[in-house]
């Protein structure tokens, strides 16, 4: 499904080389997930997949189901299915939450020349998938992100993400700030949406976000490359050893 | 400093192109000469004085309007309000204003011919009071010579809004209005405004609020590429009285709102609010405001916001004076211009004057670029750029909009902004 290729990716602005030919391949639906220490380029990943601006890709490729997303506006890769569930949710003030997800999801449908969906179906729709989150109605109202604590704020993402119903989901340190409970919820959200058409790419520093969502596929990640790759237990291990190791072996 | 030749003769050459009314009762005729002696002695406003630095107001100033095309035919902003209704033809009132229970109307020129008290003890009262320490000669200018508005009295609580609306046949038709509003004690009354009512528009409200009365001025021009003018308010405000104004302008040339706000009796309440969308070359929306505290526990608010795009100009000029004995002011203030190019240009200048010493005042005021992040963040959701703009822009505004104390008719203000910015977009 999602297939990246010798990707080398470096700032914009500055002549720093952050990704130095990562190679991934996530199959429809599978969970993967990405672990590395901290600068070793995970973030860079999640972000050039989505379009974001300020990087250059120097050589490689990143190809959705066969489509080349690094030509892609950041909209038109969300429209062919890739979804980022921010690190960073970000808060855009006077823009309401519902407003929000309704002009988000009809854009996309617009851009696969699907039917809108009115105001009053998509109501129903999304309240249901807000109460799996235990997200209030009142939070559907206020505007995107103002004000939301940092558990509401991935709760937020999720919601998007089961709204939106990407083919590719990619979750960057979704578990940061968040408590057990919050982390559980999150992780309930996620699993709800893991089916056979559906691939997931789960960005993490530790292995307890792993815990709840459980990968078929470990990757380390270290200083721009990915150094190793292995089943679920490679993820205890790094709990247990931490990355000295892992990065001794890989020089 | 001696007043610029240049500047007199530009006053006498306006006074010359707008012949003073005749017929006047002697009342009036006084206040019209008394105004007309203000304008000579300020001179016409140029582009060197002070508060009209950053709008050439040389438009202004001509003795006849640039000719404006007609706009194309749209639905008015308040099609949908159950309103008193009011046409303003090219500067002339054209239907016959009628009361209201609790509101009684007259034409100007019907008021300035008779001996109405209220009308005398205000007329050209207010605008006076608010030449010092800065002079508004266009507001002397209107005072002397405008022959078309409104004398309205309100007794009560309004049952309908007013609604001014301007319409052009004209293009040429060079607009001065001049609108006396008295609310006596515990009356409210909402004025809303739509359409353009000139080539070229001078309007000034002198609006007079009692004790508990409230007034609420909204006023919505849409698009009109070639639209200039000045729209002024001078009020003062009775204890625990409230005023609140909002005004939106969709394009036009030059949009200069300048308002003077006297806050007289304790506990009163003024909250001013506006907003543009502004396009291309040519275009300035100026405010310019001054509030100033003169009783205690008063509270004044400020909201500006302009979207500015091409080389659109966005000027705020706002001050806040809090008299000696003033104390337990609240005085606020936010302009905040959103440029969407980068040859565009917001230039802001607050100002606070204070002589009591217990009391809050704050300003602030900022301008930049569509928020990156937040771009970037719904495009990654599926919204396309410009549409992702517009949600940005709508928001920006929105804030504005917020201040519009009637749900409804916030709504509606919403609903044609969005309109207005998808037609531009």
């Amino acid at each position: 499904m999602l297939a990246i290729k010798n990707l080398h990716v470096k700032l914009e602005e500055e002549d720093k080389v952050i990704l130095k030919g990562v190679d991934l391949t996530v199959e429809a639906g599978k969970v993967h997930a990405i672990m590395g220490p901290n600068g070793s380029g995970k973030s860079t990943l999640s972000y050039v997949l989505s379009g974001r601006d300020g990087y250059e890709v120097t050589e490689g490729e990143a190809s959705l189901d066969g489509e080349d997303l690094l030509d892609m506006d950041p909209e038109d890769r969300a429209a062919a299915g890739l979804f980022l569930a921010f690190q960073y949710p970000v808060e855009i003030p006077g823009v309401g939450n519902m407003t929000f997800l309704r002009t988000a999801l009809n854009a996309q449908r617009k851009a696969r020349g699907e039917a809108e969906m009115s105001a009053a179906e998509f109501l129903k729709f999304v309240r249901e998938k807000a109460a799996d989150l235990e997200i209030s109605p009142e939070m559907l109202k206020r505007s995107v992100n103002v004000g939301f604590s940092g558990g509401e704020k991935k709760r937020n993402e999720i919601l998007q993400m089961a709204v939106l119903a990407p083919k590719m989901c990619i979750l960057d340190e979704t578990d940061s700030g968040l408590d057990v409970d919050a982390m559980k919820l999150v992780a309930d959200g996620v699993n709800a949406l893991r089916d056979a058409g559906r691939g997931f790419l789960v960005i993490t520093h530790y292995q307890r976000l792993l815990d709840h969502i459980k990968p078929d596929v470990v990757h380390i990640m270290a200083d721009g490359r990915i150094i190793k790759t292995g089943g679920p237990e490679l993820a205890l291990e790094v709990e247990k050893n931490g990355y000295a190791d892992l990065l001794k072996e890989a020089v | 400093m001696a007043v610029p030749a240049r500047k007199i003769d530009m006053a006498e050459a306006l006074l010359a192109a707008h012949p003073a009314p005749g017929g006047e009762a002697g009342w009036a005729a006084s206040a019209r000469a008394a105004a007309a002696s203000r304008l000579r002695a300020s001179g016409a406003p140029v582009r060197r004085d002070e508060y009209w630095r950053w709008t050439d107001p040389a438009s202004l100033t001509a003795p006849a309007p640039t000719p404006a095309p007609l706009p194309e035919a749209t639905a008015p902003v308040f099609a949908g309000v159950d309103a008193l209704e009011v046409v303003i033809e090219d500067g002339r009132i054209v239907s016959a204003p009628e009361g209201m229970e609790g509101v009684e109307i007259a034409t100007l020129a019907d008021a300035m011919s008779r001996d109405i008290h209220w009308a005398k003890d205000l007329f050209g009262v207010l605008e006076a009071n608010g030449q010092v320490p800065v002079t508004r000669p266009l507001a002397a200018l209107n005072t002397a010579v405008a022959t078309e508005g409104l004398a309205i009295r309100v007794t009560g609580k309004a049952p309908r809004p007013i609604l001014l609306r301007g319409r052009r046949k004209s293009d040429s038709a060079d607009a001065v209005l001049h609108h006396v509003i008295r609310l006596e004690p515990g009356a409210e009354l909402t004025v809303l405004e739509d359409g353009g009512p000139g080539a070229r528009v001078n309007a000034l409200i002198e609006a007079d609020v009692a004790d508990d009365a409230a007034l609420h001025l909204i006023r919505a021009s849409g698009p009109e590429a070639e639209r200039r003018g000045v729209w002024q308010l001078f009020a003062r405000l009775g204890r625990e009285s409230a005023l609140k104004a909002f005004a939106i302008a969709a394009g036009g040339r030059l949009t200069r709102t300048e308002q003077v706000v006297e806050l007289t009796g304790d506990d009163a309440a003024v909250h001013l609010a506006g907003a543009c969308l502004g396009d291309g070359d040519d275009f300035t929306h100026d405010d310019t405001v001054f509030v100033i505290h003169d009783a205690e526990r008063c509270e004044s608010r400020q909201v500006f916001k302009k979207v500015l795009r091409g080389t659109a100009k966005g000027v705020f000029q706002g001050k806040i004076l809090v008299k000696e004995g003033a104390q337990k002011t609240d005085g606020y203030q936010i302009s905040q211009g959103l440029l969407l190019d980068e040859r565009a240009e917001f230039l802001a200048k607050p100002e606070l004057e204070i002589y009591a010493d217990d009391v809050i005042c704050s300003h602030g005021s900022t301008c930049g670029a569509a928020d990156e992040n937040a771009l970037y963040y719904l495009r990654a959701r599926g919204i396309p750029k410009r549409e992702a703009e517009s949600l940005l822009v709508l928001s920006f505004l929105g804030e504005a909009i917020e201040e519009i104390e009637d749900e409804d008719l916030a709504e509606i203000l919403r609903e044609q902004t969005a309109a207005w910015v998808k037609a531009g977009a």
